[in-house]
């Protein structure tokens, strides 16, 4: 296949951001959308250019570093990671924009890479239960119901990738919070933390300058891993229940 | 070791020496339950009021290295920790499918501390220290209660109990699981441990910034030098001890089921300080992964090798057979597996599968693009078990095949074909997991410890939380209160100053050579030869190729390397090619390893080393030892130091699977 890509290039920070035009040909339809962009990057250090910046690792579409927006759509157009995308998705002669997340919490770092450390803040000011290395309980000693646990872990498949905020209309972090507010207050063993956790998390997320929620649903579409959208309304159930105990 | 070829480069880093034998000075005596009990009470203790005296620095946040960051910071020590990841969420651990081993014998099923060591130290093939296996199955035990506290979320019965499943061959049901996302799961619970140490201002967390050196002042590990990929700085920073959890080696292969940015610069430059590098021909390599489709391939997928328990693996009788697998008749078919293994079948262990599957494909009647595949077929399951009691139980992983290929595995056999996936090679370490730089440690895979030749399904996850979560947390004490805080180090000492200087004229010399070939086609080139030469089987014949051309592709990277860019920006093409360097070097000693162990264990298989019918042939006699190879300079043959390993409690046998 032959195509032309679109893609964002900014040198750092604090440059400004533009388009710019490549052409890639040879590309195999088995080919996965990182190896295109391998390829075109091959390309580029060979013709002295600076090859296109963009976060990857595991390519197996569980790590969550790679964060591509494409034509338009956090992650392209199928239901996946972008790492699991791929080329057979598009046909010889298409034009691809390929951009980063945008989200104001997020700011580039260079060119497709952004910085996503404010996800990391937000589980850091409560994102997980109390529970020192050394002092656990014999692990049956609390029985987890089978429908608590299934609830749990389909919340913990969060990857943390940024999809919901970068395919927010708001860029609204409301998804990978309650994902993590769910799988742990759902839980036996996160039960004495249950009101702080969804109060200093939402706390937190709203001063890292995501935007507000207006339930667009546009983040459960976008999610890799499926988180659904009634996540969010469980949580503001949680947060509204907290708030009034806290008074 | 006599060389036979004339003299060239690596003949002389073949010529190495055999110097003193290493020994664990740390492991008890006694009966082995009581070992760990003992070192522990032997162990002196550090005063709390003191720990927040003293740092402990941490490389790595995968389950080793975030448990243990998490850990010592609960303790009270200063914890300063990096991962080369824009979060320490995203170590490769979290790729990790199946399982977690543990003795907890829920099932009632004959399962207990004594037979996961067994176990271990047999499916090891009897190349691993029986002190540290035992510990690791005692502790195998209260990692699952650590976990569940954290909420990790564990599959579970109806009645609310946690739920496992029998895993890589073994008789009991010991595995945990989280779905097929176990690693991840884990790994989160470590992070969200290690989150609240963070936001306690217990750990300065350093994500983006990668350790390019190891300080040694004095003889002791005081610090490292490390880049932040983001502005491209060099900084020093210091610690009364460090702690390597930066995994595994296996990207050397270039195609791999590790991470893209997994790699070894952290072990080999801590290698190259004075750290021995024990067994590092053993890497496991594993039978079920998504074949390569092209050039253009990055990295090789794992699937379950769960898949074997109902798939039939066959290839074409007749060479170069292109007909579709559907038009193939039965008597047309080789169930190579069944018909060489009748008794095992399509179980057998994970390494004579792999090297069954490149001994057909190099007999030309491999299927797929380029002949690199066997059939994995689930035909006969559907007939038997219904589509839908097959979509139950394989769903997910069928699913992914089919994404990744885009072949329908319910009407089309799967393809398979084996890949490199884990190193029970690395740091050596004694029974406290201290390298033999004092105040340096390894935990994880980055270590050698117990695994011995092959490690079994289940057992990383394990061994990583276990080194983690308890066994580093407690040994670290003996040396911090043995070596209490003193002379402070800083970026002026000249130890340090030094590696920096050596540090940033590598990078300096990577950006000026400005040739014509790129950092992947380097990587690549290097993989390629090892997966031929030092890969599912070995040669001496082969291993003295692959010594003879890496130092010649050693020689080319340095005249034709292309890094654009600068060293003070975010510089991805010079991060690969920093790694490169590493590789090249690594990859020697990989082969040297190869080629003195004359014998074939676990996923070491030499070929002149085989039974009559053509399996395996350990020779206890010649090589019941840990091979421990001290760094003498790049390209110069290292030394080797012998750590004899004495079974004590479980008899060495030969393996059986005909």
């Amino acid at each position: 296949m032959k195509l032309t890509l679109r893609v964002w290039r900014q040198k750092n920070a604090g440059a400004e951001g533009a388009m710019s035009t490549y052409e890639v040909d040879g590309i195999a339809k088995d080919m996965s959308f990182l190896e295109m962009l391998d390829t075109l990057n091959e390309s580029l250090i060979l013709s002295g250019e600076d090859p296109v910046a963009f976060d990857h690792d595991c390519r197996e579409g569980i790590c969550g570093a790679c964060s591509l927006v494409i034509n338009g759509e956090a992650h392209g157009p199928e239901r996946t990671t972008t790492c699991q995308l791929h080329m057979r998705s598009f046909s010889d002669g298409d034009t691809i924009d390929i951009e980063p997340w945008r989200a104001s919490a997020f700011p580039v770092v260079k060119d497709l890479v952004v910085d996503r450390s404010a996800f990391d803040r937000i589980i850091e000011s409560g994102g997980y239960i109390t529970a020192p290395t050394g002092s656990a309980p014999e692990a049956h000693a609390t029985a987890v119901p089978k429908p608590a646990a299934d609830f749990a872990f389909e919340h913990a498949e969060c990857i943390g990738c940024g999809a919901c905020v970068a395919a927010c209309p708001n860029g609204s972090a409301m998804l990978f919070t309650s994902a993590k507010v769910n799988h742990l207050n759902v839980l036996p063993q996160g039960a004495p933390e249950r009101g702080s956790r969804v109060l200093d998390m939402v706390g937190q997320m709203d001063s890292e300058g995501f935007g507000g929620c207006t339930l667009a649903g546009e983040c459960a579409t976008a999610c890799p891993k499926g988180i659904p959208l009634f996540s969010i309304t469980r949580m503001n159930r949680e947060f509204v229940r907290a708030a009034r105990k806290r008074g | 070791m006599t060389a036979s070829t004339p003299h060239t480069a690596s003949t002389a880093y073949t010529d190495y020496a055999t110097g003193a034998p290493v020994v664990d000075t740390k492991a008890p005596q006694g009966p082995i339950a009581e070992r760990w009990d003992t070192r522990r009470f032997e162990a002196k203790l550090v005063n709390p009021a003191n720990r927040r005296k003293q740092t402990v620095i941490v490389v790595g946040t995968g389950l080793a290295g975030g448990a243990a960051g998490a850990t010592l910071a609960e303790q009270g020590y200063r914890v300063v920790q990096f991962c080369y990841q824009d979060s320490p969420r995203r170590a490769h651990s979290i790729a990790a499918q199946g399982g977690i081993n543990a003795a907890k014998n829920y099932r009632n099923d004959g399962d207990s501390v004594h037979r996961l060591f067994y176990d271990t130290v047999k499916g090891g093939d009897f190349r691993a220290r029986e002190s540290n296996v035992h510990r690791l199955a005692q502790v195998s035990v209260e990692i699952i209660d650590q976990c569940v506290a954290q909420g990790v979320p564990f599959a579970r019965e109806y009645g609310g109990l946690l739920d496992t499943r029998s895993f890589g061959g073994v008789q009991v049901s010991r595995t945990f699981y989280a779905r097929g996302q176990t690693g991840q799961q884990l790994l989160l619970g470590a992070y969200q441990a290690l989150s609240r140490q963070i936001a306690a201002g217990n750990v300065e967390m350093h994500p983006r910034t990668e350790m390019l050196d190891l300080i040694v002042v004095d003889g002791r590990a005081r610090g490292i030098v490390a880049r932040d990929l983001v502005t491209g700085r060099i900084g020093t920073y210091f610690a009364d001890a460090v702690v390597l959890a930066s995994g595994g080696y296996g990207n050397v292969f270039y195609l791999s089921t590790n991470a893209m940015n997994s790699n070894a610069t952290a072990v080999w430059r801590a290698h190259r300080r004075g750290a021995y590098f024990a067994n590092p021909c053993f890497t496991q390599i594993h039978p079920t992964c998504i074949p390569r489709t092209g050039e253009h391939q990055s990295k090789l997928t794992l699937m379950s090798e769960s898949l074997r328990n109902d798939g039939r693996i066959w290839v074409p009788k007749a060479k170069g057979d292109a007909r579709a697998p559907r038009d193939i008749p039965e008597d047309e078919r080789d169930y190579y597996l069944e018909r060489i293994y009748p008794s095992f079948g399509n179980l057998v262990p994970r390494d004579i599968a792999s090297r069954a599957a490149k001994n057909v494909c190099d007999e030309g009647r491999g299927v797929g693009p380029g002949g690199q595949g066997v059939y994995l077929d689930f035909a006969d399951a559907i007939a038997r078990m219904g589509r839908k009691a097959v979509e139950a139980k394989y769903g997910n992983l069928f699913d992914m095949y089919a994404r990744i290929t885009d072949e329908d595995p319910y009407e089309v056999p799967m393809r398979i074909y084996p890949a490199v996936h884990y190193t029970m090679g690395g740091l050596w370490v004694d029974y406290d997991l201290q390298t033999t730089v004092p105040g340096l440690f390894a935990i994880g895979e980055a270590n050698f410890s117990d695994h011995g030749a092959n490690r079994l399904g289940a057992s990383a996850l394990m061994q990583g939380l276990a080194d983690g979560y308890f066994v580093l947390p407690s040994t670290i004490n003996d040396y911090l209160a043995r070596n209490p805080h003193k002379d402070e180090v800083g970026g002026d000492h000249p130890e340090a100053v030094a590696a920096v200087r050596e540090t940033e004229e590598r990078l300096a010399r990577l950006l000026a050579v400005d040739g014509d070939r790129t950092p992947d086609s380097f990587h690549r080139e290097i993989g390629e030869l090892m997966w031929e030469y030092c890969g599912m089987a070995r040669t001496d014949a082969g291993l003295r190729k692959a010594l003879a051309r890496i130092p010649e592709i050693r020689e080319e990277f340095w005249r034709r390397i292309k890094v654009p860019g600068t060293g003070e920006e975010f510089n991805q093409s010079l991060e690969k090619a920093n790694r490169i360097v590493d590789y090249l070097e690594l990859a020697e000693l990989m082969c040297l390893d190869a080629l003195h162990r004359a014998e074939s264990c676990g996923g070491h298989f030499r070929e002149e080393s085989q039974t009559a019918d053509g399996e395996a042939a350990r020779r206890d006699e010649a090589f019941s030892y840990a091979a421990a190879w001290e760094f003498t300079g790049t390209g110069e043959a290292p030394a080797l130091h012998k750590e004899d390993l004495v079974f004590e409690y479980v008899h060495p046998t030969q393996r059986s699977y005909a």
